[in-house]
């Protein structure tokens, strides 16, 4: 079943699936329960006739990430597609960095690509979506509309851009649903059964024999998805077409990198994580035993629990002598605790035993996810397991989808590899390992695309 | 003597903070600064103590001596007044006062250093006594206690503590739980007292979270729990802003806008991500901007008003989602919020209101407490408490003492209220009643019934007519308290006091009307009562009273003669004039106390003729005349046994009230006529009432014969008030009226029957009989001055026309008690569906247990719990 199906799934899906969803009480917020039937947008259009050049975005609240495909031969282009192909490919094969915030990931960049027929490389570039005029000025200066053939679209941005892009750029943003896209792109892991995709962590709540272990996905039905990046968004998946947002909070990865903005003077998230590895919260935290001398063992409530985030600042004398490095783990431990247990309360009304953390906020972050790791094994007596990808800030494999609206199906593969490391620049190594092992286990000295496309057959 | 140099700087800072408080003249008036912090504390008891992470609560019972009044009837004894009537002399009364004061836990050391100064010296703390400590702080400050105070520590467990305190306070405080909404009108909804309080949820937001479910009074957990609180606020916000205390950065956050650091949905959609039905202006992430500005140079830094805001929108937010998150888990569709994060902050209990409106769609209700941050104080004392006293008391908050809460409507930090409001917040008082207080039965929906007739708070007008009317009508009762006591030197300072206090409160009310629960014209008029208390007066129409009682005792024996001259449709219609006319008399009405202070001789006919001429404004006269004469006496009474809840001493409780009373005896009825259990106005006061009831029978034979046989019964109604809260009745009032089967309930005055009870319903017939003496209230009802209401509400079904027996010994047969569904003695309808009959002959043979409230197995005892009405003992103010 290739992927449009798996769109127009949703759609023809009996009623009688979402009776179940209902049944299990999922009364939250506004039209949560509602199933979500994929995107607005079809892009079946596309797909019969994709014109250059090829664009795919996400912009999201912090970040805007941006795909480019690259044909590698310009001479069956008429005259005008080759002058703006030109002029982009100038511009943004030129150079890796955009002024000073855009960022070209080299090391994701994919050759040999065959997309409708066409030989190319795909490019990955980062900018902060605080920088979207300046990306929108750039557009419309080089001319990126040359062709209209519009741009795949996700993420907040693609609504809120709509019209400036099409005003400023004259470029149509196909706009795809990023919750959609997060399940797509789940589903999409799912069905290329990757063994070291999934995985968890052995013991962990025991620092010393915690290991990351890989997690058969085949079945994972129903699972819970804790998407965490600027905020969170919690959904509840049932089936392969049946998911729905149960809950949120705005207290996410965008509140942990403000708060340690604000509290240290850090200005990245890599920075802010950086920080944090160093710190130690107990000298910013109130725990237990600082309030009770030792554990509160009538309520279960252990002397080394934190009792209050961040209680210890109360004191002035305290907060004189307080490390940017403590404040950085301190903010970081908090929020992480919150969303596990926001997490875990929605796991326990959903009656769903497994746990997806996904999102920009785990990259780099394993501290993050040793203490979502903990957090549910300890405080559900070993009833709820957190699970987490490989690719971390999956919600970004929707760019897989809208690649995929002109890159083949079993391109698809290429996207998730993009999808590893993007983003990730300073910290390329993470994404190198795990290729590495990856491709170790695979047996293959070969590139990405043979392991898939071993896969698929 | 540096720690009593610290000590000293720690009270005279709390004290200086208090001078900023409204009060001038209240920190004039008392020369000792530690009385402003911890009032009576050298009276105090008992203590307890709640040690929290940043906040310490003490809890102390005092002994308030106070002067009352109280009659008595020795002529040969030299009375202050030698009145030949009854003699008034003052006594000691001792009130049992629960005092709770709040300062931070960083202050412990002086502080028990000050408790050991003014205490372990005072004879009435017992050495080597256990004191309850609960809180955190039990465990890190045993030893500091112990050595500081020379008392054994007794540890007692937080949650438990919590969970009896918010029990304590939601049974006994009326006003004590309210919804807020912000663009409700009024803001604040107040729940009443409630009995049936469970299951709760109760979010105890200190330092940091818990979250217990509580089923029962024994059964509760605490099943959650966030380590983001008030301590995270306070300790973050300080790290953010330098700001230092906790209400500092309430005041920065009350000032700011979140919307410069938190990322809504609008910034990341541009409008609504109306797929999840997210709203623009949903925060999508907070603190996100901070992150996204942060590298940029060109956006200035954040305000420190905006970065408070974000931050206490951020956690009340998570609190209220959490709350609700384990609220559905649990099932539990009430939460109430306690821990002293809020304070009454309107903008934090909007937000945690919108958050969990916002999950639950309204299903799950998030309700505040004025108290919240005593809960657990509260809990250990009374711990503490029910070791030695084995009774149950039932409790009321001193109105004068306690503290309201911040006003919704402050723009600015600056002005002196706001002061006084949030210091004064930290002040709960609350006295131990003598008796417990039980609901009438004669109710028809106890649950259903709400004493005051116009809630102040949602009627702008009224609230402004009546504040106003109240805040000039404290003059005249300030000259009154100043005449009340001629000898006392410091009569005219004290006087002053009230007025001061009491039209401070005024003010405060005036701008956040719910300050202090419902605004009523009651709630006014009690707290006037109380704060005259508090002043040290405690019944300022002591001699007035009696005057007017001697004057009205010579005149009865002359006006039942000229009542018995009449043929009885007559004599009915004259004694239905006399009770208005009697009801005239009234101090409380300003345009009363001019005519009465004009005229000496200002008599019952007077009166009478200022009445409004009929057809009344409320006329039910031909209805009640023709109820009473259908049924022939002696052969059929018409009512078993009436309840009259009568007002004001003089010419009304004897020339109009006690002629009522006569005919209905007379015709067979069995009266209880009730009246206040202390003194508020020129309402007759229990103990009066005695005496006025025993030399009024000297006059007539059937009072006499009535009083002697226990046919006319003088009971106190357990209320202060000059209006009636039927929820908060004697406990003995309550249980004879259930043994009399009382059938008709008379409620007499515009306290009583226009400001509250207008409303309500009975199970038996009502008589609602008042005279409007106030213009602007006769205007409303489209009256005149001196309108009349003479309201008969019959029970509707087959009242009256119901065959009656008149025997009161009804045969107790078997198929009597099996006719279930047959109850056709309206008298006994607000009984279970228990037969009637069978009840009352067991009653019989009961009487004597000296009224066991307890259901005695079979339902059918005719008591309050029979008829499912909640016998758990309750207080009033």
């Amino acid at each position: 079943m290739d992927d449009q199906s798996l769109t127009n799934g949703h759609l023809s899906d009996p009623s009688s699936n979402s009776l179940s969803v209902h049944s299990h009480g999922n009364g939250d917020g506004n039209n949560e329960n509602k199933l979500r039937n994929g995107s607005p947008d079809s892009f079946c259009d596309l797909h019969v006739r994709p014109s250059m050049p090829l664009f795919g975005m996400d912009i999201g609240g912090t970040l805007t990430k941006l795909v480019y495909f690259e044909p590698d031969h310009f001479d069956d282009f008429d005259q005008e597609e080759r002058e703006t192909l030109k002029t982009i490919q100038r511009y943004l094969i030129g150079s890796t960095a955009y002024g000073t915030t855009g960022i070209r990931d080299v090391h994701l960049e994919m050759t040999n690509q065959n997309i409708c027929g066409r030989e190319g490389k795909i490019h990955f570039i980062r900018f902060p979506t605080s920088q979207m005029p300046a990306f929108i000025d750039l557009a419309k200066y080089k001319k990126f509309s040359g062709l209209a053939s519009g741009i795949c679209a996700t993420g907040g941005g693609a609504y809120m851009f709509e019209d400036v892009f099409a005003s400023e750029v004259h470029l149509q943003l196909h706009k795809y649903d990023e919750l959609d896209s997060l399940v797509k792109g789940i589903h999409y892991i799912d069905r290329y059964t990757l063994k070291s995709e999934c995985y968890y962590f052995s013991n962990p709540l025991d620092p010393d024999n915690c290991e990351k272990m890989p997690f058969d996905f085949q079945d994972p039905y129903p699972y819970l998805v804790v998407n965490i990046g600027s905020g969170v968004s919690i959904l509840s998946v049932r089936s392969k077409y049946q998911y729905s947002r149960v809950s949120g909070t705005s207290l996410g990865g965008g509140t942990f990198l403000g708060l340690c903005c604000l509290l240290t003077g850090c200005d990245t998230f890599e920075e802010a994580i950086e920080l944090a590895s160093r710190g130690d919260s107990k000298n910013i935290d109130k725990l237990v035993r600082d309030i009770y001398g030792g554990d509160y063992s009538k309520f279960g409530l252990k002397g080394d629990a934190v009792a209050c985030s961040f209680g210890q600042m109360m004191s002035k004398e305290k907060r004189k002598c307080a490390k940017k490095e403590d404040l950085a783990r301190a903010t970081l431990v908090t929020l992480t605790n919150n969303i596990g247990s926001i997490a875990r309360m929605c796991a326990k009304t959903e009656k769903i035993e497994r746990v997806v953390f996904v999102g920009n906020f785990l990259r780099v972050n394993t501290i993050s996810m040793k203490l979502l790791a903990f957090a549910m094994e300890y405080w559900s007596n070993g009833l709820l397991k957190a699970l987490f990808l490989e690719h971390e800030h999956i919600s970004h494999i929707l760019e897989v989808d809208n690649i995929g609206c002109f890159i083949k199906d079993e391109k698809y593969a290429w996207d998730v590899w993009a999808e590893a490391g993007r983003d990730s620049q300073p910290y390329r190594h993470t994404t190198a390992d795990a290729w590495a092992r990856v491709l170790e286990e695979e047996g293959q000295d070969g590139t990405g695309v043979t392991v898939w496309q071993r896969h698929q057959n | 003597m540096r720690r009593i140099n610290r000590a000293r700087y720690w009270i005279e800072s709390l004290v200086f903070q208090q001078r900023k408080m409204a009060h001038k003249s209240y920190a004039r008036s008392i020369d000792l600064p530690s009385e402003q912090v911890f009032h009576n504390i050298k009276n105090a008891k008992r203590f307890a103590i709640d040690i929290g992470g940043s906040l310490a609560k003490v809890a102390y019972s005092s002994v308030i001596k106070r002067k009352s009044t109280m009659v008595f009837d020795e002529p040969d004894v030299p009375g202050i007044c030698g009145s030949p009537i009854y003699n008034v002399s003052e006594k000691d009364q001792e009130v049992v006062r629960l005092h709770f004061v709040k300062f931070e836990t960083k202050y412990i050391e002086s502080c028990l250093d000050f408790i050991n100064a003014n205490l372990i010296n005072s004879k009435e703390f017992v050495q080597d006594k256990a004191i309850k400590v609960t809180g955190g702080g039990a465990y890190k400050y045993t030893d500091l206690i112990q050595s500081k105070l020379g008392v054994t520590v007794d540890k007692v467990d937080e949650i438990a503590c919590l969970i009896e305190g918010c029990n304590f306070l939601l049974k006994n405080i009326p006003d004590e739980a309210f919804c807020y909404m912000r663009h409700g009108n009024p803001e604040y909804k107040f729940q009443g007292v409630d009995s049936d309080i469970f299951p709760y949820l109760l979010v105890n937001i200190g330092s940091g979270v818990s979250l217990c479910k509580v089923e029962s009074e024994d059964k509760f957990e605490r099943i959650g729990g966030t380590s983001m609180g008030g301590g995270t606020f306070w300790g973050l916000g300080s790290l953010l802003t330098s700001a230092k205390e906790f209400d500092e950065l309430l005041e920065l956050a009350e000032k700011g806008d979140h919307k410069p650091l938190d990322m809504l949905v609008k910034d990341i959609y541009g409008g609504n991500y109306g797929e999840i039905g997210l709203g623009g202006d949903v925060i999508a992430s907070s603190f996100g901007k901070a992150a996204r500005c942060a590298r940029d140079t060109s956006v200035p830094n954040f305000n420190r008003e905006d970065i408070v805001r974000s931050l206490l929108l951020c956690i009340s937010n998570d609190i209220g989602q959490i709350a609700y998150l384990q609220a559905r888990l649990h099932g539990v569709k009430k939460i109430y919020f306690g821990g002293f994060f809020i304070r009454g902050h309107p903008f934090t209990m909007h937000t945690m209101t919108f958050a969990i409106n916002f999950w639950s769609k309204g299903d799950i209700q998030p309700l505040f407490l004025r108290h919240e941050g005593y809960l657990c104080a509260i809990g250990a004392f009374l711990k503490g408490m029910r070791e030695e006293d084995a009774e149950h008391y039932s409790w009321g908050e001193n109105l004068a003492g306690s503290s309201g809460l911040a006003s919704p409507k402050q723009t600015t930090a600056s002005s002196s209220f706001d002061y006084h409001m949030k210091n004064n917040f930290s002040l709960l008082e609350i006295n131990r009643l003598e008796r417990p207080l039980l609901p009438c039965p004669l109710l028809k929906d106890i649950m259903g019934y709400f004493p005051d007739t116009v809630d102040l708070t949602q009627d702008a007008e009224a609230r402004q007519y009546w504040l106003d009317c109240f805040h000039t009508g404290a003059a005249k009762t300030k000259d009154l308290a100043i005449k009340s006591q001629p000898n006392s030197s410091d009569a005219v300072e004290r006087a002053n006091k009230f007025l001061e206090k009491y039209r401070s409160r005024l003010n405060s009310l005036r701008q956040n009307p719910c300050a202090f629960g419902h605004l009523t014209v009651r709630s006014l008029l009690d707290t006037s009562t109380s704060i005259l208390e508090e002043c040290l007066f405690p019944d300022i129409f002591s001699q007035q009273k009696q005057l007017e009682n001697e004057v009205a005792l010579h005149k009865l024996s002359a006006r039942l003669k000229y009542l018995d001259g009449l043929p009885l449709p007559e004599r009915l219609l004259q004694l239905a004039m006399g009770f208005l006319a009697g009801n005239v008399f009234d101090w409380g009405a300003l345009e009363v106390c001019k005519i009465l202070e004009q005229s000496n001789n200002f008599g019952l006919e007077d009166a009478q003729a200022k009445l409004q001429k009929r057809p009344w404004l409320f006329d039910d006269f031909d209805a009640w005349s023709s109820r009473l004469i259908r049924s022939k006496p002696p052969l059929k009474p018409p009512y078993k046994c009436a309840v009259i809840f009568c007002d004001n001493s003089g010419m009304d409780i004897i020339l109009g009230v006690i002629p009522f009373v006569r005919q209905l005896l007379s015709m067979g009825t069995n009266v209880i006529l009730c009246a206040n259990s202390a003194p508020s106005m020129n309402d007759v006061v229990y103990g009066e009432l005695q005496l006025l009831a025993k030399h009024a029978s000297d006059i007539c034979p059937i009072l006499r014969s009535a009083l002697a046989e226990g046919r006319w019964m003088v009971m106190e109604s357990g209320q202060t008030s000059p209006c009636l809260d039927l929820r908060l009745i004697d406990e003995r009032l309550v249980r004879t009226m259930s043994e009399q089967g009382a059938d008709l309930i008379v409620i007499e005055g515009m306290g009583r029957a226009i400001h509250t009870n207008m409303e309500a319903t009975f199970h038996c017939d009502a008589l609602k009989v008042a005279v409007i003496k106030n213009r602007w209230l006769a205007k409303r009802f489209k009256g005149d001055m001196f309108a009349v209401m003479f309201r008969f509400e019959q029970s509707g079904i087959i009242a009256g026309s119901a065959p009656r027996s008149s025997s009161p010994l009804l045969s107790s047969s078997s198929s009597a008690a099996s006719s279930r569904s047959v109850s056709p003695v309206s008298s006994l309808s607000y009984l279970s569906s228990g037969a009637p009959e069978l009840v009352r002959s067991r009653r019989g043979d009961d009487s004597d247990r000296n009224g066991n409230c307890e259901d005695n197995g079979d339902g059918l005892s005719p008591t309050a719990s029979s008829a499912k009405i909640p016998i758990t003992p309750r207080g009033s103010r």
